[in-house]
């Protein structure tokens, strides 16, 4: 299928891109939640040592998470308005 | 009709029935109402990444919070050292109750022998219901979930709990019983 004029993918290839995406993130959201969950049980068990790492690297996540979202955000525009 | 909906000649916006027939071949219902289902599959997959990543923001939050409340505990300090009761004041098996650091923390003095006392703070580490002492089975039991802590140590021994009680720590001076501070553990 060719790209509709003004886009990079056809909707096919960014179904693909989407796909693919979506794989990733649920990846990162599983280890986001045991994170979360291992953060909480070490701080409320008084082991504070762990809270600041596990909010940087949640963070980086995050960060990872949106900028795929904001790159699908992207290849959605047609190319004139990049 | 001269009216009527034309599908867009672009391929990529042409609608595909589910029956994979030509659109000419369609009833009229579907020739004037189409449903480009590949958009509607790409934008439901599209919205459900949207909603993925409010999660994993969601998530980071929590990150956050107990970022902040990890530092709103570091401020307090150490607990003061406080008066409980006298040993004679609990009898051999007994319990008493009292609240350590401060009203919102209902913790239980359990006096095991003669010279022997424990304390722990009541809350059930599972979804904090309120701990009730069974010496007679040297365990604290939690009725709400069915959980069973070790009456020594506060460890866990059965039910949903995975975290043992956290400790009050005891100093006796004389025939006084004081808590001096709070030992909380995740083994």
């Amino acid at each position: 299928m060719k790209p509709l004029p003004g886009r990079r993918f056809s909707r096919d290839q960014r179904m693909t891109i989407v796909t693919g995406m979506l794989v990733f993130v649920l990846i990162v959201l599983v280890l986001q939640l045991w994170l979360l969950t291992a953060t909480m049980h070490a701080w409320l068990g008084g082991d504070a040592s762990i809270v600041w790492p596990g909010l940087l690297v949640s963070t980086a996540c995050f960060a990872l998470n949106l900028g795929l979202f904001l790159y699908l955000r992207r290849l959605e525009r047609p190319r004139h308005d990049r | 009709m001269t009216d009527r909906y034309t599908p867009p000649a672009e391929r990529e916006q042409i609608s595909i029935a589910p029956d994979f027939s030509a659109p000419d071949a369609q009833p009229a219902w579907r020739q004037d109402f189409p449903i480009d289902w590949p958009q509607d599959l790409y934008v439901e997959r599209r919205d459900f990444l949207k909603f993925m990543i409010l999660t994993s923001a969601a998530f980071t939050i929590g990150q956050v919070w107990i970022a902040a409340e990890n530092w709103y505990r570091g401020r307090r300090g150490r607990p003061p050292v406080r008066r409980i009761a006298a040993i004679d004041d609990v009898p051999v098996g007994g319990s008493f109750a009292f609240t350590y650091p401060d009203e919102h923390e209902p913790c239980l003095l359990v006096r095991l022998t003669a010279t022997e006392v424990v304390a722990f703070n009541q809350k059930c580490t599972h979804l904090a219901c309120a701990v009730v002492p069974r010496p007679e089975q040297q365990s604290f039991h939690c009725p709400c979930h069915n959980g069973w802590f070790d009456i020594r140590s506060g460890a866990p021994t059965a039910g949903p709990p995975r975290r043992p009680l956290t400790r009050i720590v005891l100093e006796r001076r004389g025939r006084d019983i004081y808590a001096v501070a709070v030992e909380e553990r995740t083994i």
